[in-house]
């Protein structure tokens, strides 16, 4: 579903992926892990479109479309969406009627009317229980005031809501403690289907307890440097990344 | 992204050109161009005024000759030509309307075409219209409803006609002629607009409202509104308009005066669009008004809302005298440039009596290479011991070619007032614009939904059918060229 070769992206000059590769079948769940300024964020945003980052050199496929090509909105209709780090705070808004601008916003791209008032009550109702948001918090501005850990919850509500095709969760781990980390994990492992994919970039392997990753891969120096299974987090979490690093560097 | 990509995307999001561009074909007569004391009894004469009006108008044009144009304002513009400007125009003359079946079907049209529509409003919302069209009243509405509560609602000349009293006894007693260049020239030469009056204990039980528009190439326009709330009495009032496309400015210089009585309180909400210039600016509405309020008796309240996103040029302060004691005043705006717009509102509250309270609410908004400014002024006097008031100036900026400016003045005499001013200027993030993009939501609707947002607070005090009508022209206002 999702085919990334040989992506190279610079911001403001600097040049932060270097190369990477990355295929993500539909039904599977990735783990992206690696040390802090390794690029993790760069990954999620070029594949969000953000347009500080430059794509100097790849591809990325999206079922069967490139994804570089796209507008962020087309993207986004194209069922690409990104949980992301810093969830940003939208004053006067309330969260309903963003969520439910977006749906909108998301259906008219894929050619169908605006969702009814009312299944878009009951759809917003099941997802809202999904991720324990009160109801308080949907009237809420969009993220205004909200803790770390509603900001983080209100992100996957927003992705259930939407149902995208791959969800790419940046960080959503962090920050959390342990029973919103349940609820966020939960609400994934509802959401994943077969026809459906997550990338998940994550520091603690804590998270990979809850959600269950088919492949871990360690991102450093722009670059995805080893890849291995679940049990690859469990090691990373003992030993810190200096091996890989160095191990790396040797081949290299 | 780039410094020129963001400068693009801003500028492809806000150079919306004017959505509700065009003329309509109705006939008029004119008055000949130019203003001299001929041109005033023409238009008296063409009314058929009582000869004390006619002196009223006389005394006003001699004021107004003795005055100059005000320039403290920030804003700049090339000044009009006030003897080639055409003072009076009417749709020839037509028999009265019972029903909107008999109204000239182009002026139908032109508010369809507005989205306007008459017979769907009156339906819907229960509101009557009163069509003010190139200066002439061309529709009443449920007329006969209202009159049986006592409500009079009628157009400025209807009731010179049939209330002369009230209308002698309220005519400049808010805002004087000679209270402003702009004020002289509209009491000298104004032509039509509406009256409002609310007996005593009556509560009005529908929105009252009315739909200004410049038809009339180069014809200035001079509305006056006079609104009388007696003891104890309630009205909602809401005034809107647009204008079509054209290349000469216009000149736009009405008066309001609002009386309230004793325990009274009269909501006026506007929105006003005027044709605002092309994106060069060119051919935009100057819009000079005189709105005061004066709540005249004890716990009286005057509540200001006006969403201001047309005009070339905006010169406008609505304001309220709290004479009686425990009177109220209140103003929320939202006013929004664009393109080469300038903008210079705010509000005046004069605190006179005791324990009056006022609330300011400004939220300005600007895009392109627009102006806008605040201008606000609370006055404490001597008298007006626990007089209390709370502004809240906010300005959201979208780009980086635009201005916003905040001028608040105070001044207070009495030691036991409490004035309170907040301001905040903020900017439209291309953060907040990416994280709606990556939600689906495309960069116009997003700019329109953040907009919306900013303004929440103003907004929810619009009455319903208004609120919705007054996003859409929040979105519509600030949408670029872009899809
Ligand atoms: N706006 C920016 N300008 C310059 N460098 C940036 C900018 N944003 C991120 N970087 C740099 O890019 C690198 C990768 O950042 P990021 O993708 O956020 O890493 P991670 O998410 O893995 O911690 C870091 O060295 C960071 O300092
Ligand atoms: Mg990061």
């Amino acid at each position: 579903m999702l085919k990334i070769e040989g992506l190279e992206a610079e911001i403001e000059g600097k040049q932060i992926l270097r190369g990477l590769n990355l295929e993500v079948k539909p039904g599977e769940i990735h783990a992206i892990m690696g040390p802090n300024g390794s690029g993790k964020s760069t990954l999620a945003s070029v594949l969000a479109g953000r347009e500080d980052y430059e794509v100097t050199a790849g591809s990325v496929d999206f079922l069967g479309k490139d994804l570089l090509d796209l507008a962020p909105e087309e993207r986004a209709g194209e069922g690409v969406f990104l949980a992301f780090q810093y969830p940003v705070e939208i004053p006067g808004v309330s969260n309903i009627n963003f969520i439910k601008t977006a749906v909108n916003e998301v259906r008219e791209y894929r050619g169908l009317p605006a969702m009814e008032t009312k299944e878009f009550m009951s759809h917003l109702k099941e997802k809202q229980k999904l991720v324990k948001l009160s109801g308080k918090l949907a009237n809420r501005s969009v993220n205004e005031g909200f803790s770390g850990g509603e900001k983080k919850r209100n992100e996957i509500f927003q992705m259930a809501m939407l149902e995208p095709k791959l969800g790419v969760l940046d960080e959503t781990d962090s920050g959390l403690d342990i029973d919103a980390l349940r609820i966020v994990a939960n609400g994934v492992n509802e959401l994943k289907s077969n026809d459906n994919a997550f990338v998940v970039v994550t520091h603690y392997q804590r998270l990979l307890d809850y959600i269950v990753p088919d492949f871990v891969h360690v991102l450093y120096d722009g670059k995805i440097v080893k890849t291995g299974s679940k049990e690859l987090a469990l090691e990373l979490e003992d030993k810190g990344y200096d091996w890989i690093i160095e191990e790396f560097e040797k081949k290299s | 992204m780039s410094m020129s990509d963001e400068d693009k995307i801003i500028e492809e999001a806000t150079s919306g050109e004017y959505k509700y561009g065009f003329v309509s074909n109705i006939d008029s007569e004119l008055a000949q161009k130019g203003l001299t004391e001929e041109t005033i009894r023409f238009i008296s004469n063409k009314k058929n005024e009582p000869e004390w009006l006619l002196e009223w108008r006389l005394k006003a044009f001699e004021l107004w000759k003795g005055m100059e144009e005000p320039n403290w304002a920030h804003v700049s513009y090339p000044k009009p030509n006030f003897q080639d400007i055409i003072y009076y125009a009417a749709p020839k003359p037509k028999k009265k309307y019972e029903s909107l079946d008999e109204v000239d079907p182009e002026i139908l049209k032109t508010f369809e075409r507005l989205g306007v529509p008459i017979n769907e409003q009156k339906a819907l919302a229960g509101v009557a219209v009163d069509v003010v069209m190139d200066s002439v009243s061309v529709a009443t509405t449920f007329k006969e409803k209202l009159s049986e509560l006592g409500i009079i609602f009628c157009s400025f000349s209807e009731a010179v006609k049939e209330y002369p009293e009230l209308i002698k006894k309220y005519i400049g007693s808010v805002v004087p002629q000679a209270d402003n260049f702009y004020s002289a020239l509209n009491s000298a030469v104004f032509s039509d607009g509406s009256f409002c009056y609310i007996p005593k204990g009556v509560r009005c039980p529908m929105e009252l409202s009315t739909y200004f528009r410049i038809n009339e190439a180069n014809t200035g326009q001079f509305e006056r509104t006079l609104i009388v709330a007696e003891e104890g009495s309630y009205v909602s009032y809401l005034e809107g308009c647009t204008a079509p496309q054209r290349d000469e400015n216009q000149l736009h210089a009405a008066v309001v005066e609002i009386v309230a009585m004793k325990d009274s309180e009269v909501k006026y909400s506007t929105v006003q669009n005027w044709y605002p210039g092309d994106k060069k600016g060119r051919g935009g509405i100057y819009n000079f008004v005189t709105k005061r309020g004066l709540c005249a008796e004890e716990n009286s309240k005057i509540s200001w809302t006006q969403v201001e996103t047309g005009s070339a040029v905006t010169w406008k302060y609505p304001s309220c005298i709290l004479k009686g004691d425990n009177s109220v005043g209140e103003f929320f705006s939202v006013a929004v440039t664009n393109n080469m717009q300038q903008a210079d509102t705010g509000t005046k509250m004069i605190h006179l009596g005791k324990n009056t309270k006022s609330t300011i609410v400004s939220k300005g908004i600007s895009a392109g290479k627009s102006q806008n400014s605040y201008r606000g002024l609370v006055k404490v006097a001597k008298g007006a011991k626990g007089a209390r008031n709370f502004s809240q100036c906010d300005s959201l900026l979208i780009g980086d070619r635009c201005g916003a400016h905040t001028f608040p003045y105070i001044e207070c005499q009495n030691k036991s007032a409490k004035v309170e001013h907040e301001a905040t200027t903020s900017k439209i993030g291309e953060d907040q614009l990416f994280y709606c993009n990556q939600r689906g939501i495309k960069t116009d609707k997003a700019i329109g939904l953040i907009v919306n947002g900013f303004c929440k607070n103003v907004m929810d005090n619009l009455p319903m059918e208004f609120a919705i009508e007054a996003k859409k022209l929040l979105e519509i206002s600030l949408e670029g060229s872009v899809g």
